[in-house]
Order: C-alpha cells, then structure tokens, then sequence
C-alpha cells in the first residue's frame, strides 16, 4: 500500500485506473508513468486526453523530476500530476511549487516521516521568491 | 546597498526555523544520513577534516559595518576568534559545534545574512566585481541584477538538487575582476544601440576539467534574464549527467553535446519560460536598483593625500598597490590586503573586521566588500582620508601594500582544514610569501597573480593563475605541479603544466627560480610576468625550473 500525501495530511489511494508507463502507452491511454530520464518535450502531442501523470522520483537526491512537472505545467498540462517515489517531506513545497498536486510515497517512508512532517511544509504558498518574481 | 524587506527577512527566519526541525529530525532518525546530508550542504554546513565547516554567504561580496561585525562576533563567540574569506565571497567558520550552528544561522539573520546555498548541487552565492559601483570603467553597476538573480535563485524549487553545484557571476565592464568565464554561466551587462542587456556566456569552470566559457547569447535584453536563466537551468537538470559527479557539471554537458545543441535546447524552452513572466520581475529589479543608488559624494580636496604620498615612502608604496582609482574625482578605492607576509591569506580575527568595520563606517559610506581574491575592499573613500585609514590599518596588521603582487595569493584550505584536500596550501602560501619579504623583490617583480590549490577541485583557481600550484598526493607524499600561464582576467586562459612537480621543501626554491628567470627574461619593468610568457613561452621557465635542479644535483 502507498500513502497519498496532499496539503491536508496523508490519504490512502484514490485513483484506481491502471496507470501506464510512457513505452507501452496508446493513443487512449489517460494515465501515463514517466520515468526520471523522459524529456517532456517529447510529450507534446499526446497530452490532450491525459488526465493523470505520475513522475518517478528514483532518489531524494534526484531532482530531474521538479523540471519535467515545470514543463509539463508550461506546455499546458492540467490533469492530476503526481510525484511517486522516494521524495521526502523536505521536498513537498518544491514538488508543490514545481507543479506537482500531490506526492506518492511507501508505507515505510511515511512511518519514517509521519503526517506532521508533511503537514509542516505545506504553508508552501508563503516564504516564495518565485511568486513573488511572477506576480 | 540591498536591504532586506519584511519578506527576505521572515523567509530567513522560516528557513531557520526548517533547518533547526532538520537537525532534530535526522538526531531522531526521521531523516537518514543521506537525506539529510543534502539539507545540511544547501544551509551551508559542511563535515570537514576536524569538525564542522559553516560557509556563510556574503551576497556578490557586499558587506555594510554591522554585517561585519556580527562576522566578529561569530568568529569570537563560535569559532577561535578568526574567519577565512573564500574565493566565492564567503566567509567559512571552521570550529563551529553542530549544537550551536542554529544559533549562530539567528545571529546571521539579525544582520540580513544567511548561509542558504553556499554548498549543495544547488545555484550558488552569486558573485559580481567588487568594484561595483565605483569601478571608472564599468556600464552601470552589476549588483541590482546579482540581488535579482540571489532571489530568484534562492529556495527555487526545481534547482534544488542539480547534477552538480552551479555558479553565476555577473559583471558590467570590459575589464574582468571577477573570473566570469570561469563560472557556469558568466553575465557581462553590455549596450547594443542604446539598449541594455547581457551577454551570456556558459560552461567555465576550474576543477579537474577546466574550461573557459563559451558566448551562448551575445545579446541577451534585460527583461528576458529569468526566463532564460531557468531555461539553461532546466535544460541541464534534465541532461547534465548524474552517472559521474566528475563530469556532471555543465561545462561538461556542454563538451559532450556541443555549444549549438545546448543552444538549440535552451531556445527551445526559453519561449514557455519567458509567457509567464508578466513583468514583476522587472518592477522589483527598478526596486532593488534603487537600493543601491551610489552614496552622496563629497566634494573633498585631495591634497592630503598627495602630501602624504610625498613624505611618507612606505604609505606611497602601499597606495601605489592598494588604493585604485574611482569613478568620482576625489575618492579613491582602498583594498585591504589579508595577504600579510605569513599569515594565512584570507583569514581575518575579529578585531581585524571590527577595524574594518569602523574604517568602513568612518570613512567608506558604510560600504565593504568581500574579493575573490581573498581580500577585503573599502570602495568609497576620499582620497584625504585614506592616509588615516591607513594609518589605523597598521595598527592591526592589515597594512600590507601587497595586492596584486606575488604574495597577494589565492589558497584553498588545503589538508589543514578540508576533507578533500591532498595536500598543503597555506603553508605553501605562506612560504612563497616570506621568501619574497626576505628577497624585498616583489614590488621590482610588479604583477604577479599565484594561486594554489590542494586537489585537483582547484578552490585556490590554480588554472588560471600566472604560476599555478596543484598540491597532489603522490604514494602518501605531497607534490606540488606547476601550470603557467593561467588568466584570471578578461582574456581568460588556462595554464599548462611544466613537468614534473615538486616535493613539499621544493616549491617555493622552485617559484622563487621562475621569478628570477622573469627578470631576466623581461624588456623592461613595465613587462609582466605573464607577457613575458606570453612572448617566450614555456621554454626558458621550464630550463629555469628543471635545468637549475639538474645543476644542482650535479654540484653534489
């Protein structure tokens, strides 16, 4: 089982459609796993009937994955965005600010980082120099 | 000077606030070391050879009388009464307890400074000329934009774990002081038909591969700086590599896919990039600009100054070195060596800043700077004061007319302090440097930048130094190579290896023969050592340096 971390706290998962991975994707598909490696630019025609996206997070170190949900968000992606993997609750305003709407982790790693961990970094929209630079 | 607004100031305190919850989260287990060891790096705490390593980050080097002081009082009250000015403007304490780290980060925000981004694979404290804004040849000055760039950079949630570290410095003047094409991207704020912007430059860098940059955009408009900054930046943390922290910054990335194909991805992203900047951006640049409208200048007669340049020898050779021209009439720009004869180069005790500080408050419009080169700046002062300055400058041991001399050097650490080091350089530094005050030839030797690194990381810039020295381990035993030709200016150039290195008591009889043989080489006084190098190349300095030693043998 994984744990859904959003702003109000942890939550157990709610998007129960099979989630594809980019290789094996068809045209129908709305759910699609992106590895760390993807170049999103690569994405641009296919985007239109995705509704879900979930970007691998290999390691906490590994911060390819805040630039692809940046670029998804500029070319105009407004389905569920989601960063799945070892990103640890240092991290949730990045993946917040970076675009992502919620962050997938193990059952481990949120025994590990419990919910107030979480809960601590999610006043993400305050303390922001970017906001500030973009109006 | 930047001030900070009630925003900068509660976003210090919230970051502090994170970092103390870090340190506890990783004593209670929540984070493990290697989760933890990222944080610590971007809130400027090191693990070194002996014990923690605070680098505190002094934003393109500008420093005001407070800011200073408090710089005192850490290094009284937190380390063993001195600090140790870096080649980025930063200053590092190195015996800081862990416990009291998050003490000293309060005291820093007490005086609008932090240690946010020092270390890290994050985008660095920014660096400009620390002639800013008095500087005679400089366009406008860089530090609004480096201000920009510093919040911009600071906390960006994309660019927080990069391949590698990313260094930005900016500069306004066709004279380089601030090692531009030595960083990942180096700006020169330049005008094209009355309009403003920049030119970007991509892929310097020291370390084991150094490079110089190469001109990405040759006019870049001012507006568009963010948006093509964050494109450079994401396109090398989706393609910089991760597979080798040796060959994971950009200049790299740039080697193995070419300048064009850099180009063409960073263009790419560049138009998405630039949409969503609506103009903000620009509003706060007229704000901070503002900020740093130049002090109300005097208008003083200067006579004081030339009277004592004419009685007292020893201010005149100091002034000849240390004191630069301004770009007001009257003023002067005063650089105080923290390169005496001995002691390690860049290192400053408490009272030494506290001087400082004074000086910079009495006489300077409460302006100071940090230097590349190790040193500290008082840039506004009018010329009748500066022989007071200097007069109050002896009192501490700060009076050394020395600055761009050969024992004006640039030295990394080195195995004294730091975890990667192979070997010595402060001693090296400071051998060369007594050796030079026993010979009295530096002021006859003239310009002469020498810079030392103890591993092949190159923090002391060993690359670009006329005489360069790499402090290596050989079998357990420190050897020191020598490059020559390195350019830390505008007409940037790396060195070139000698030959062989030099065992610990060697290198300094070894720099010493390559002075000589630059004295007998040169046609004239006005010839600097590197155009003498320039002329003649490496021949005559490698027979000075290799064939001497054979001699010497031979004689035993």
């Amino acid at each position: 089982m994984t744990v859904i971390v959003s702003d109000t706290g942890f939550a157990p998962e709610d998007f129960n459609a099979p989630i594809t991975p980019l290789a094996e994707a068809e045209s129908a598909t709305t759910a699609l796993d992106l590895a760390v490696d993807t170049n999103p630019a690569e994405l641009g025609d296919r985007l239109g009937g995705v509704t879900m996206i979930r970007v691998d997070f290999p390691s906490s170190a590994d911060g390819r994955g805040f630039s692809i949900a940046r670029q998804l968000r500029l070319m105009g992606y407004g389905g569920r965005l989601r960063a799945r993997g070892h990103v640890i609750a240092d991290q949730y305003a990045m993946a917040r600010r970076s675009g992502f709407d919620e962050v997938e982790i193990s059952e481990a790693l949120a025994k590990r980082q419990p919910e107030e961990q979480w809960i601590f970094r999610a006043n993400w929209q305050a303390h922001d120099y970017q906001a500030r630079l973009r109006g | 000077m930047y001030y900070y607004n009630d925003f900068d100031a509660s976003f210090v305190a919230e970051r502090n606030r994170q970092f103390r919850a870090q340190v506890e989260r990783r004593i209670d287990g929540s984070l493990t070391e290697d989760e933890f060891k990222p944080l610590r790096l971007m809130n400027g705490l090191y693990l070194q050879l002996h014990a923690y390593m605070l680098r505190v980050a002094i934003p393109y080097g500008s420093l005001d009388p407070a800011k200073l002081r408090q710089l005192a009082y850490l290094a009284e009250r937190f380390d063993k009464g001195y600090g140790h000015f870096t080649t980025r403007t930063n200053i590092q304490y190195n015996w800081p307890q862990l416990r009291d780290v998050p003490e000293m980060l309060d005291a820093l925000a007490e005086v609008e400074m932090h240690a946010i981004q020092t270390s890290g694979n994050t985008i660095r404290n920014v660096t400009s000329d620390h002639f800013a804004g008095a500087a005679a040849d400089e366009i406008e000055d860089p530090r609004p934009v480096a201000e920009l760039i510093r919040q911009w950079s600071t906390d960006h949630p994309e660019f927080q774990f990069l391949p590698r570290k990313f260094k930005i410095a900016v500069i306004a003047s066709d004279t380089d002081r601030a090692v531009m094409k030595s960083h990942d991207v180096g700006l020169r704020i330049v005008e094209r038909d009355g309009v403003r912007g920049f030119e970007v430059w991509i892929g310097g860098g020291m370390g084991r591969t150094p490079m110089v940059a190469k001109r990405l955009r040759d006019f870049l408009p001012r507006a568009d700086l963010l948006p093509y900054l964050e494109a450079i930046l994401a396109t090398y943390n989706r393609i910089g590599r991760r597979d080798n922290k040796y060959k994971a910054r950009i200049k790299i990335t740039v080697h193995e896919n070419g300048l064009d194909e850099i180009r063409a991805q960073v263009e790419d992203e560049f138009p998405r990039r630039r949409a969503v900047f609506g103009g903000e951006d620009q509003a706060l640049l007229a704000e901070i600009t503002a900020a740093f409208a130049a002090p109300a200048f005097k208008n003083t007669d200067p006579a004081p100054y030339f009277a004592a340049r004419d009685a007292d020898p020893v201010f005149r050779a100091w002034s000849d070195t240390n004191v630069t021209a301004h770009r007001t009439p009257g003023y002067g720009i005063v650089t105080i060596s923290l390169k005496a004869h001995g002691a390690t180069p860049g290192d400053a005790s408490g009272d030494q800043m506290r001087l400082v500080a004074d000086l910079g408050e009495t006489y300077g419009h409460g302006d100071i700077r940090a230097t590349h080169a190790q040193n500290l700046v008082l840039p506004h002062v009018p010329l009748a004061d500066i022989p007071a300055v200097h007069a109050a400058l002896k009192t501490l041991g700060l009076a050394t007319g020395n600055i761009g001399l050969a024992s004006d050097i640039i030295a990394c650490p080195g195995m004294d302090y730091c975890a990667l080091a192979t070997a010595r350089s402060i001693p090296v530094a400071q051998g060369i440097a007594t050796r030079l005050e026993e010979l009295k030839i530096e002021h006859e030797v003239g310009h002469l930048q020498i810079k030392i690194s103890g591993c092949i990381n190159a923090c002391g810039h060993h690359h670009v130094g006329h005489i360069g020295i790499l402090g290596l381990d050989r079998a357990g035993v420190e050897n020191y190579q020598i490059t020559l030709g390195g350019d830390a200016s505008e007409t940037t150039a790396i060195g070139s290896r000698t030959g062989p290195g030099f065992a610990y008591d060697e290198i300094v009889p070894a720099v010493e023969r390559l002075i000589f043989a630059y004295l007998d080489l040169r046609e004239g006084e006005e010839e600097t050592f590197l155009e003498v190098y320039n002329r003649v190349g490496m021949a005559p300095f490698k027979s000075a340096l290799y064939d001497a030693e054979a001699r010497a043998y031979a004689a035993e």
